[in-house]
């Protein structure tokens, strides 16, 4: 007997025209399934994520597609299936919150139960008050509560209606670290019992790695790739994603030799004579590559390293040295200008300066190569 | 006191009716996407450049016995439009939509679009939308095209005469009847009457500048504050 899997996940095929553009184009063109859980939508700025937020909540027609919840089709573009927003229980916490200004958090959580009687209607916002802490702030307006406040109100807004499916625009941006895990945490906890898709959008890699189960990127309205977010972000696969996924170092370069017993190929930097070692990619002799590698996963030394497993030792002088946080960006100059990240404390025993020789470790598996 | 208390009872009606007209023309003028929405806006904006002699001149021939309004109002009403009460509350009803509708206009669109799609994926149709989030947020907006549609009403000189003509106790309002006293060289009783007009305008665009200021949020005005 054929066991019946009865899916609850969200499915959306969308495509968004460019408005006039002179070619046909597509701002937005993807096919993307998320499943009960927290899935991320990564990518950077313009890349589209809220376009297709937009359409999957109903506040957006694409030019064609087709989305559905389970079973239930919400918009297809061939049978001319759209219900409007109201009618798709899809809940859309916008990164503006939007909360309304001029009512008590009450008034906002009750907003979308309407369609309730008192009794049932208080149980539930009693329940969603307690769920995300902000009871004590009932007869509050969202003027006078802090920010991780509001970010706790929309979410109960939102929520309380038992939506099935939850979208969040970047909604805890520019709150710390810890505020931000609370959040988190009770978001999580809502979602045991409820089981419903999250589609959480966001281009802090920060996010990613705090919430991540599921990762979609995104760039320029394509998806461009699609698992767990180590797979996906720590091997970007393109440039765009690269920078947003915090590689300070992007490198052209172009391929010297392949050494396939070894795994690694060799690639001359652009605008220098220097050579390093990189994993084995789909490339011949000569081809341009990119390289791209984190400013922390750089070693400095300030005198020449022997003995190590490292392949790859550049000599250089610092061109900059600049405080930020717990962190020290350094500028090195070594026929390429590389970005490294040092603590304060690496900084000071090492008698880091401008203009001091120092030379650059690389591992080779720091190495990644990535398309444009 | 007779043509000070028939022009705010002019004023009263016309107010009236320019919040229940008004409401919905500036809703739609506020969200529609239509391509041709600039020509309304542009009719409704007409009053403000036009000479009141001119709108009057209009509004007179449509009403005349001879005019489409009038012979409509004829056939229902059994007598003429021109030079009657009604008459002057439908002219003042055009002449004042400007400043009904360009504040409500602006008090609607300067409430935040993601508001309006927040409570849509809430589940409220644009009617529940428009009571429990627009208007509220729009308050001073409103009280404002209130205000300015009672005040620029109450002053009106050029549409009156034109409309209404001169009977007393029908279309004699106040600043008709200041011209008369001016032309019969009573400046004692047009001074009287001219002052209490200035104290009323001056009182009520303290009240509407006083609340935009409040509120922090600028509310369209004809004469910008700063």
């Amino acid at each position: 007997m054929a066991l019946e899997i009865k899916t609850t996940g969200l499915t959306a095929q969308v495509r968004v025209e460019r408005l006039g553009a002179a070619t046909p184009s597509f701002l937005l063109d993807v096919s993307i399934e998320v499943f009960p859980g927290v899935t991320i939508l990564f990518g950077p700025s313009g890349a589209g994520k809220s376009t297709l937020l937009d359409c999957i909540a109903g506040l957006l027609r694409p030019n064609a597609g087709r989305i559905a919840s389970g079973e239930e089709v919400l918009f297809d573009s061939e049978s001319g299936v759209d219900l409007p927003p109201q009618r798709r229980r899809i809940a859309y916490v916008f990164q503006s919150l939007a909360l309304f200004p001029h009512m008590s958090v009450e008034a906002n959580v009750s907003y979308g139960l309407a369609h309730l009687e008192e009794a049932q209607r208080s149980a539930r916002i009693g329940a969603i008050l307690e769920a995300f802490r902000v009871e004590k702030l009932r007869t509050r307006k969202p003027g006078e509560i802090s920010g991780g406040e509001k970010q706790r109100v929309a979410l109960a807004r939102s929520l309380v209606t038992l939506p099935r499916v939850l979208l969040l625009d970047e909604p805890l941006t520019g709150l710390d670290a810890e505020l931000k895990a609370s959040i988190v945490d009770d978001l999580r906890a809502w979602n045991v019992a409820q089981e419903i898709p999250i589609l959480y959008v966001t281009h802090s890699r920060d996010e990613v790695d705090a919430l991540g189960e599921r990762v979609i990127a995104l760039e320029q309205g394509r998806v461009i790739g699609h698992g767990n977010p180590r797979e996906v972000l720590d091997a970007p696969r393109r440039k765009k994603l690269a920078q947003a996924a915090g590689f300070e170092n992007l490198l052209s370069a172009s391929v010297v030799d392949l050494r396939e017993p070894d795994g690694v190929m060799r690639v001359r930097l652009e605008e220098s004579t220097s050579e390093i070692e990189v994993p084995l990619g789909y490339a011949t002799p000569g081809d341009r590559v990119r390289v791209a590698i984190r400013a922390g996963d750089i070693l400095l030394a300030t005198q020449r390293p022997s003995g190590l497993s490292a392949r790859n030792v550049l000599e250089g002088t610092i061109a900059s040295l600049e405080r930020r946080g717990n962190m020290v960006i350094v500028r090195v100059e070594c026929g390429v200008a590389l970005t490294v990240h040092v603590t304060p404390g690496a900084t000071r025993a090492l008698e880091l300066a401008v203009a001091k020789p120092v030379w650059v470790v690389l591992k080779t598996h720091s190495c990644h190569l990535v398309n444009d | 006191m007779e043509p000070l208390l028939l022009s705010i009872r002019l004023a009263v009606c016309v107010s009236a009716i320019l919040f229940v007209l008004g409401m919905p023309l500036a809703y739609w003028l506020a969200y529609s996407l239509w391509r041709g929405k600039f020509l309304v806006e542009s009719v409704v904006a007409l009053p403000l450049v036009l000479p009141p002699t001119v709108l009057g001149f209009y509004v007179l021939v449509a009403m005349g016995p001879r005019g489409p309004l009038g012979k409509l109002w004829q056939a229902a009403f059994g007598h003429g439009l021109a030079f009657t009460f009604t008459g002057l509350v439908l002219a003042s009803v055009l002449y004042s939509l400007p400043f009904a509708v360009q504040p409500l206009i602006a008090a609607f669109e300067s409430v935040d679009r993601k508001l309006l799609d927040a409570s849509a994926v809430l589940g409220a149709g644009a009617l529940r939308t428009f009571w429990r989030v627009i208007l509220p947020m729009s308050v001073p907006g409103v009280l404002t095209a209130l205000v300015l549609s009672f005040a620029h009403t109450l002053g009106e000189f050029g549409v009156v005469l034109m409309v209404g003509g001169n009977l007393a106790g029908v279309t004699r309002t106040v600043s008709i009847d200041i011209y008369d006293h001016v032309q019969s060289l009573e400046y004692a009783d047009a001074n009287r009457m001219a002052l209490v007009l200035l104290a009323f305008s001056f009182a009520v665009l303290s009240v509407v500048y006083g609340v935009n200021r409040r509120v922090g949020r600028r509310v369209w005005s004809p004469w910008p504050s700063r």
